[in-house]
């Protein structure tokens, strides 16, 4: 099998891979890379389960070849937190229930993001239209624009007492898990 | 209650949300191979040559199996065992494993399965229950109630012909529901391993491990103590996992063979042709009301096209007739129900399981019955819902009912009263009920075992580990248990390490079916809780010189009641009592409370209590295009208590969202193929383009009310979600198109064509409706009658097993019937 060999840059690191010529963005992230946070629910480009920001852009990684991303930038799930804490998208998913079997929410944040990127305060109509090509067999979609919205850097007061609470980083406690509710010693 | 009732971040959320969680498809094992499988391509066949040395040659295959390898057949219930890892002498439907290759890739796998040459000898195809009902041989299977039966039942509950003969008026409904799948978006995905101590380890992505557990032990001839199922968290389940499946049965023969992990993750198309999804089934429902709307009895027959295995079947059979007198009074009831072999793919359980078809029918026959009664549908079901804490006439005990609750909580906040039957003609409203089990009452396996176990382990860290055979398949069952075990002990669900779903490791908890874990686990890990809680008890209360009924838990403390500056940390009271009691565990279990319901076919419906819905469906239907969009939705949920309201609403509204896409688009449809192309029966849309599901553009908005009225028999009260709140929403579409435009669709999916051809029957000055009209001719068993409670009836059948006139098998009677199933779109 003839291999491969391409420089790109994946969640800010600059990187070198080698893989089998055929390989989709999908395997090459997922098997030679191990990033296994970008799932695969069709491999046909239906689902949306593997989308993927290639330069910004959300793309479906099971459509991309792994070649044709040579000199790009690619940001997968495993890129969204920086520093030590967590994206807000990623808070609010958490907190507001948007994420159920959690299959398709790496989909789900990285589009999510890709909009707010362009669209710093969207309207419930461009988060449906901009998130409309993944699908979620669990939730209903409804927690998830939810919790986009809450993450809306101007957004209401509901979604900034949201976002004041303690995050991963500073939350109080023994688990430092996350946990929304705080705990006083 | 500090976290019970709070909306709170799930335990397993970060895991989610940084991608972290670990599907099954996600592990990788060092000199892991990989399987496909060699499906068969005709419906229904002889299997008369196997010939797999072309493909055991091929470079980079290590072992090719066939149904050689797996002689012992299986399938999830012991009444059913008609499956072979590998199809042995036979092949039932397009998609029947035939042959696994592993090789080093999965594209070297997938070069060798065109290397197996198979020689079929074609037999008899049925295509739909008709088929099946009017040709006896050849049977595809050689177990079941008669040529191609797999189960005919008829119960009658009381004298229901007497009851109509009482009855002002009695109403005569066909419907039709047509078949759909999960559709997880995982794809199924299993890795096997033999461990370095010679023991065989199955990571997959199944509902039900323990039960996937003893399909290995009997099918691999292995000591079920050397074999370890681990479920990975499910990317989506709905039913569609809790089967033992071939393609786990061939990985974990591969690896204990090849001493090395062999994985397999299904394509999607592969996926749709597993399915286990809803059956087809064609329903009549006749009943007899009073004038005032009092129902004096019903009479249901069902017909299910069960496709080509077993899987649930018996059970589904019975619960499309099993849940009806636990909504509204019924005082006499005939169920009849038969389930039949098709060479389709198998059906099973699917959200609801086989209730969500008869929940459809009786729904929009209340809502004829309402019109022609003149009584609003709302106030008309006020009426006639079941009492609570009540024995039904199939001996089902029904605990908390907050059904009317629901049902003045969504007239309430829909403004139904100003909108039903007064919106302009194009829009409409419509309301539907509901009711779901909150766990099966009998295991699938007759045992007097436990039903979910918890066991608890608390060390000098502080920490405590939460082990449970429960499987988390997205609904939140490990925030469930470390929620409930956090309450009692008063310290934050983050501070327990949930272990679950690993027979090696964990209680046995029999599955995350039949919504049975939050009650069933949940009493399990209250249980183990408050053990532990007594532990530290004694401890900290010899420690502070008070008595043990003084000390509070709370706030990762344990205090006294009078004086909370006065306590330790629990921390503390962990090695207190460590050092007093030695090494800290407890254990706790649960088992529903033994069923009234003592006749043949009485294992299936009784649960420790039931869950209730309403909703209203408001729907914009256009007159020329028949196009149809659903703006609002409002469903009210009695969950006896919401443990995390957050969940709980994620369940809600993702039941609304499946039971949409069940109403409107979702159809497990098959086609023949051309005859030169076998005449095969295939999926029409094995895609996830061509199956349509509801996307974000679909979603309406969903007004969500819970009603929290607790249960004793639930954990801290509470009741399902899981399933329940998906039943009212069918039927509630179908009664908004008929106050939308009045046109009766009585099937679903509710598509636009249908509705156009409704509405041409309506200006016609035809009867303005589409669905089916006629029900075959089933060779019905002899009626088991058993007498209700208010006729003195102890649960059993009569000894004589008086017959309410069965009918002899006569096969020729159905033949020439028109095509069984949907109304035909005549193009």
């Amino acid at each position: 099998m003839k291999q491969a060999h391409i420089a790109l840059t994946v969640n800010g690191e600059a990187i070198e891979v080698a893989f089998d010529s055929y390989k989709t963005l999908l395997e090459v992230l997922r098997e030679d890379l191990n990033l296994c946070g970008t799932k695969h629910g069709c491999e046909l480009g239906e689902c949306g389960a593997c989308a993927v920001l290639l330069d910004g852009q959300p793309v479906l990684s099971c459509l991309v070849l792994g070649v044709e991303c040579a000199d790009r930038h690619v940001t997968t799930v495993e890129g969204l937190a920086a520093d030590g804490r967590l994206h807000p998208l990623q808070e609010t998913f958490a907190d507001l229930g948007a994420a159920q079997c959690g299959y398709c929410t790496p989909a789900f944040l990285v589009t999510a993001k890709a909009l707010l990127d362009e669209h710093p305060n969207p309207t419930r109509d461009q988060i449906r239209e901009a998130l409309s090509g993944v699908l979620c067999r669990c939730t209903g979609y409804q927690q998830i624009f939810e919790a986009v919205e809450a993450a809306i850097p101007t957004a209401t007061s509901e979604a900034e007492s949201l976002r004041s609470r303690p995050r991963e980083s500073e939350a109080a406690g023994a688990s430092g898990g996350g946990a929304p509710r705080e705990i006083k010693e | 209650m500090k976290i019970i009732g709070t909306p709170r971040r799930r335990v397993d959320a970060r895991a989610k949300v940084t991608g972290q969680t670990r599907f099954a498809d996600d592990i990788m094992l060092p000199r892991m191979l990989h399987c496909k499988l060699l499906r068969s391509s005709v419906p229904h066949a002889r299997l008369v040559r196997v010939d797999t040395a072309r493909a055991l040659a091929h470079r980079g295959v290590h072992l090719v199996l066939t149904g050689k390898d797996f002689p012992v057949p299986y399938g999830i219930l012991p009444v059913s065992q008609d499956e072979h890892a590998l199809a042995v002498d036979r092949v039932r439907f397009v998609g029947d494993p035939v042959a696994a290759v592993i090789a080093r890739d999965e594209a070297t796998a997938v070069e060798a399965l065109d290397l197996i040459d198979v020689e079929y000898e074609p037999l008899r195809t049925f295509s739909n229950p008709d088929d099946s009902l009017a040709h006896d041989e050849p049977r595809i299977h050689d177990y079941g109630d008669g040529g191609n039966i797999h189960k005919a039942v008829s119960l009658g509950f009381g004298d229901v012909e007497q009851a109509f003969a009482d009855a002002d008026l009695v109403f005569e409904d066909t419907f039709f529901y047509q078949g759909n799948t999960h559709l997880p978006i995982e794809q199924h995905a299993a890795v096997a391993a033999k461990d370095p101590d010679g023991k065989l380890v199955l990571w997959s992505s199944t509902q039900t491990p323990h039960y996937v557990h003893r399909a290995l032990a009997k099918t691999l001839d292995l000591p079920a103590a050397h074999i370890r199922v681990i479920a990975t968290p499910n990317g989506g389940g709905f039913g569609g996992k809790s089967d033992p499946f071939n393609h786990e049965l061939v990985v974990c023969k591969a690896a204990w063979l090849l001493d090395r992990p062999v994985k397999i993750c299904l394509t999607r198309e592969e996926v749709f042709y597993c399915h286990r999804g809803r059956h087809p089934v064609l329903m009549r429902f006749k009943t007899g009301v009073k004038r005032d709307g009092t129902i004096t009895g019903v009479h249901l027959k069902t017909v299910l096209d069960g496709g080509a295995y077993g899987s649930y079947g018996v059970a589904s059979t019975f619960y499309t007739g099993a849940l009806q007198t636990v909504t509204y009074h019924i005082p006499t009831y005939h169920f009849q129900g038969c389930r039949v072999f098709t060479n389709k793919p198998p059906c099973g359980p699917k959200r609801g399981h086989g209730t969500p078809q008869s929940r459809f029918g009786q729904e929009i026959q209340l809502d004829k019955i309402a019109e022609k009664l003149q009584l609003d549908p709302a106030q008309y079901r006020l009426r006639i819902v079941e009492q609570p804490e009540t024995l039904t006439a199939n001996y089902l005990h029904v605990g908390t009912i907050g059904l009317s609750e629901c049902i003045r909580r969504i007239v309430r906040t829909s403004d139904w009263t100003n909108k039903f039957r007064k919106l302009p003609r194009g829009r409409g409203v419509g309301l539907a009920c509901s009711s779901y089990l909150s766990g099966a009452g009998l295991p699938i396996y007759y045992n007097d075992m436990p039903h979910s176990g918890v066991q608890l382990k608390l060390d000098r860290s502080g920490g405590v580990t939460a082990f449970c055979g429960a499987t988390e398949i997205g609904q939140g069952s490990d925030d469930v248990l470390v929620a409930c075990v956090a309450e009692v002990l008063g310290i934050d669900p983050h501070d327990i390490r949930p272990v679950t779903g690993d027979t090696d490791l964990t209680p046995v908890d029999l599955g995350s079916y039949s919504s049975r874990v939050t009650l069933m686990m949940g009493n399990a890990a209250i249980q183990a809780a408050e053990r532990a809680r007594d532990l530290l008890s004694e401890a900290v209360s010899r420690k502070l010189e008070i008595s043990k009924d003084r000390l509070v838990f709370a706030e990762r403390r344990v205090f006294d009641a009078e004086d909370p500056a006065k306590g330790v940390a629990f921390k503390d009271a962990v090695c207190l009592a460590e050092a007093m009691f030695g090494t800290l565990g407890t254990v706790g279990s649960y088992t529903p409370p033994r069923s009234a319901a003592r006749y043949k076919g009485g294992g299936v419906g009784p649960s420790p209590t039931y869950s209730y819905s309403a909703a209203i469906v408001e729907v914009e239907v256009d007159p020329s295009t028949g196009w149809i969009q659903v703006p609002r939705v409002w469903i009210a949920h009695d969950i006896g208590r919401a443990l995390n309201p957050t969940l709980v609403r994620g369940q809600v509204e993702g039941g609304v969202y499946m039971g949409l896409g069940e109403a409107l688009m979702e159809e497990q449809e098959f086609r023949r193929l051309p005859p030169r192309l076998s005449r095969a029966l295939v999926h029409k849309f094995p895609s996830m383009l061509e199956y349509k599901s509801p996307t974000t553009l679909d979603m309406p908005e969903v007004f969500t009310e819970l009603v929290e009225n607790p249960d004793p028999r639930g954990p801290f009260g509470a009741k399902e979600v899981g399933q329940g709140p998906l039943l009212p929403i069918m039927p509630a579409v179908a009664n908004a198109v008929y106050d939308a435009i009045g046109v009766r669709i009585d099937e679903v999916p509710i598509t636009p064509e249908k509705i156009v051809k409704a509405l041409q029957a309506q200006a016609a000055g035809k009867t303005p409706r589409f669905g089916p009209t006629h029900f075959p001719d089933v060779p019905w068993p002899e009626t088991l009658n058993v007498p209700p409670p208010w006729e003195g009836g102890d649960g059993k059948a009569t000894p004589e097993a008086e017959s309410l006139r069965s009918r002899p098998r006569d096969s020729a009677a159905v033949r020439g019937e028109r095509g069984w199933g949907p109304a035909r779109i005549k193009k």
